[in-house]
């Protein structure tokens, strides 16, 4: 299950729909990606990284305030949002400047960012391994964004604002690919989640599998059985898939993707892409898409710029027909409710994309037996959304 | 109509020992009246094939230029459906190669499209995103409904590569001349010569185009090719004013 072919197909989707330029670059990613698996001096490298400079593994913590809060399943919460630099982006963006560094021997990497966790995380690797480091962000976001704009600039990385389109990561992402395109005997693209062409969906899939391993190791020690439930929100879905990889053989570990209802799926303005969507190519790969009935591509909208996207990983596309994952949504109110219910709860400020995932656990949560396990996957934390939920409440500060 | 113009008309001009000069525009920028304007200019001026973009909202393989026409073309509404139906009710001999990113084509249908392309007498396809490896289904439409199918080599493209999209190239091979966007300065890969040499050693036409502004730049590049395609700069003249936009076709046509 999961299980993509040679060409990066899930079923019927993914694929590499990119410019000629791209494809010996792709090809070349595929060939030292295979190389990475079997390298021990890598892998080691790797893992002494994630334990010793990201703080793995990070804690599943029994959420006791929130279960009695909730009055249903036993909530526990993997702490990504404890992993250095604050979110899970940090184990894809690593393994990848590696990568650049190690088998490709670049001197350079970009890469888009739409929340800025991604641009952070791969300035903080770039730093680490000595790569220059240029990140694209739409002016939408640095506006959203402004603290991790300044974070990477301290990082030593170039952010590049984008004004095209739709000034999000969709255009981020455009702005990132024309790059690789003018740079890429040089340079390499550290996509920052599930989606893309081939074989970017597996690559990133590699280095968050990370979360659902530890996650089984550490429910196994507390509880001596499996989660009944994983929940994870879904923008490109790479904080998802890093958690449900390690599962999806146990037929009896229900998931739940989240993913951006914005202001209500029937007023148009959201991300939920299974919900309002249909099959496009976008960026590389075939997916799930919000365009129009001629192709082209909408305008989305989520209170978290993360989730803020068109498209979703192909994988989970696949993971949806076959019925192994369930889709969801949570709206912006539903999250920010969720963002500020953790902080007083559990005194823990979640990141507003992870809030989506909390939400749903509050919805659902309430429903199950007091027996039943949930583990939500605390994807960031939400420091970075303070000041932005502050203006949201028509707090000034 | 016939089938197959693009072949056809490669075809002849080499045997008069001629090259292609194929100017590119956008559609419906800033509408499609305009559009027919530029095309019987473009006819006029003696292009041999015109290459027509299909406006997309995320044009990953262009530059500024070409995005705002893009982006100029949408807001007056112009959609794939439009463009056929308007290439429909056009009379000119010119023969057209709609070069159009692969999502409004995927969502219109693949077989729809080119049978509906066939009847608006589309000569041949470009599809800047479309690998030869996607291209299976893309390329049997094709050939039932008698349309070329023009496949990009880059400066990056390896031999197996090179070879792999010769072959699936029907009309011409387009030579993508720089490792970049479109409407970026022509900096040529000191392996051009020989890279170029290579991709023509199979015996298709090759058209060369990226980067092409000026006709010193077209008249340098089309001793190495078949042809060559210039977009951002014409769409950058027509832009700015549609009287000197005559002037520099002329200037190109003279210079290939």
């Amino acid at each position: 299950m999961g299980k993509s072919n040679k060409r990066g197909y899930f079923g019927i989707y993914g694929g590499r729909f990119v410019p000629e330029t791209l494809m010996p670059a792709l090809e070349e990613l595929e060939k030292a990606f295979v190389v990475a698996k079997r390298d021990k001096n890598f892998l080691n490298t790797f893992y002494t990284l994630l334990k010793d400079y990201v703080g793995r593994p990070t804690p599943l913590y029994f959420a006791e305030r929130l279960t009695k809060h909730l009055g249903g399943a036993k909530i526990y919460l993997k702490r990504e949002d404890l992993a250095h630099t604050g979110a899970h982006k940090i184990n894809n963006a690593l393994g990848q400047a590696l990568l650049a560094k190690m088998i490709m021997n670049k001197e350079r990497v970009i890469a888009e960012t739409g929340a800025g966790q991604h641009g952070v995380a791969t300035a903080t690797a770039a730093a680490l391994v000595g790569l220059k480091c240029d990140i694209y962000m739409g002016t939408e976001d640095t506006q959203r964004q402004a603290l991790n704009v300044f974070r990477m600039t301290l990082l030593g990385a170039q952010v590049i604002p984008v004004d095209a389109g739709s000034k999000t990561l969709k255009d981020a992402i455009n702005e990132a690919l024309r790059d690789w395109t003018t740079n890429v005997r040089n340079t390499h693209y550290v996509m920052g989640t599930v989606f893309g062409p081939h074989p970017y969906p597996l690559l990133v899939k590699f280095f968050q599998s990370i979360i659902g391993v530890e996650t089984k190791r550490q429910i196994l020690k507390k509880e001596g059985r499996l989660p009944d439930l994983l929940i994870a929100c879904v923008g490109g879905g790479s904080n998802s898939i890093g958690l449900f990889n390690a599962f999806l053989r146990y037929s009896n570990v229900q998931m739940i993707g989240v993913e951006a209802g914005g202001k209500g799926i029937e007023t148009g303005l959201h991300a939920a892409r299974f919900a309002g969507g249909s099959l496009g190519i976008f960026q590389g790969c075939l997916s799930y898409v919000l365009q129009n009935e001629d192709g082209n591509i909408l305008d989305t909208h989520s209170v978290s710029a993360g989730l803020d996207y068109a498209s979703v990983g192909p994988e989970h596309a696949y993971l949806r027909d076959i019925g192994r994952v369930k889709y969801t949504c949570a709206t912006d109110e539903e999250a920010l409710q969720a963002f500020e219910l953790l902080s007083r709860v559990e005194g823990i400020t979640p990141a507003l994309e992870s809030a989506h995932a909390v939400a749903e656990a509050v919805k659902i949560a309430p429903k199950m037996s007091k027996d039943s396990i949930i583990v939500v996957n605390l994807s960031g934390r939400g420091d970075k959304d303070v000041q932005h939920v502050a203006r949201l409440r028509g707090i000034s500060l | 109509m016939k089938g197959f113009r693009v072949r056809e008309t490669l075809e002849i001009l080499k045997r008069k020992n001629k090259k292609a000069f194929i100017p590119y525009i956008m559609a419906g920028d800033p509408n499609l009246e305009e559009t027919e304007k530029r095309l019987k200019l473009l006819e006029e001026e003696k292009a041999d094939l015109v290459e027509l973009g299909v406006p997309f909202t995320d044009p990953l393989a262009d530059g500024p230029t070409i995005q705002a026409a893009a982006y100029r073309a949408l807001k007056s509404g112009t959609t794939l459906k439009k463009i056929l139906d308007f290439l429909k009710a056009l009379n000119i001999s010119v023969p057209i190669v709609l070069m159009t990113y692969l999502n409004p084509v995927f969502c219109y249908g693949i077989e729809r499209f080119f049978k509906d392309a066939k009847n608006a007498s589309v000569s041949g396809v470009i599809f800047p995103d479309l690998t030869v490896e996607e291209s299976e289904q893309y390329v049997k439409y094709a050939k039932k409904y008698e349309i070329d199918t023009i496949f990009l080599v880059a400066p990056t493209s390896t031999p197996k590569r090179v070879s792999k999209i010769v072959k699936a190239s029907t009309g011409f091979v387009y030579y993508v001349s720089i490792t970049g966007i479109t409407g970026a300065a022509l900096r040529l890969d000191k392996d051009f010569k020989k890279h170029i040499g290579y991709v023509r050693s199979f015996g298709k036409p090759v058209c060369i185009g990226f980067g092409v502004s000026t006709p010193e730049e077209a008249r340098y590049v089309a001793q190495f090719a078949d042809g060559v395609i210039v977009g951002s700069a014409i769409v950058k003249k027509f832009y700015e004013n549609f009287s000197d936009g005559r002037d520099f076709i002329k200037s190109l046509r003279e210079a290939i």
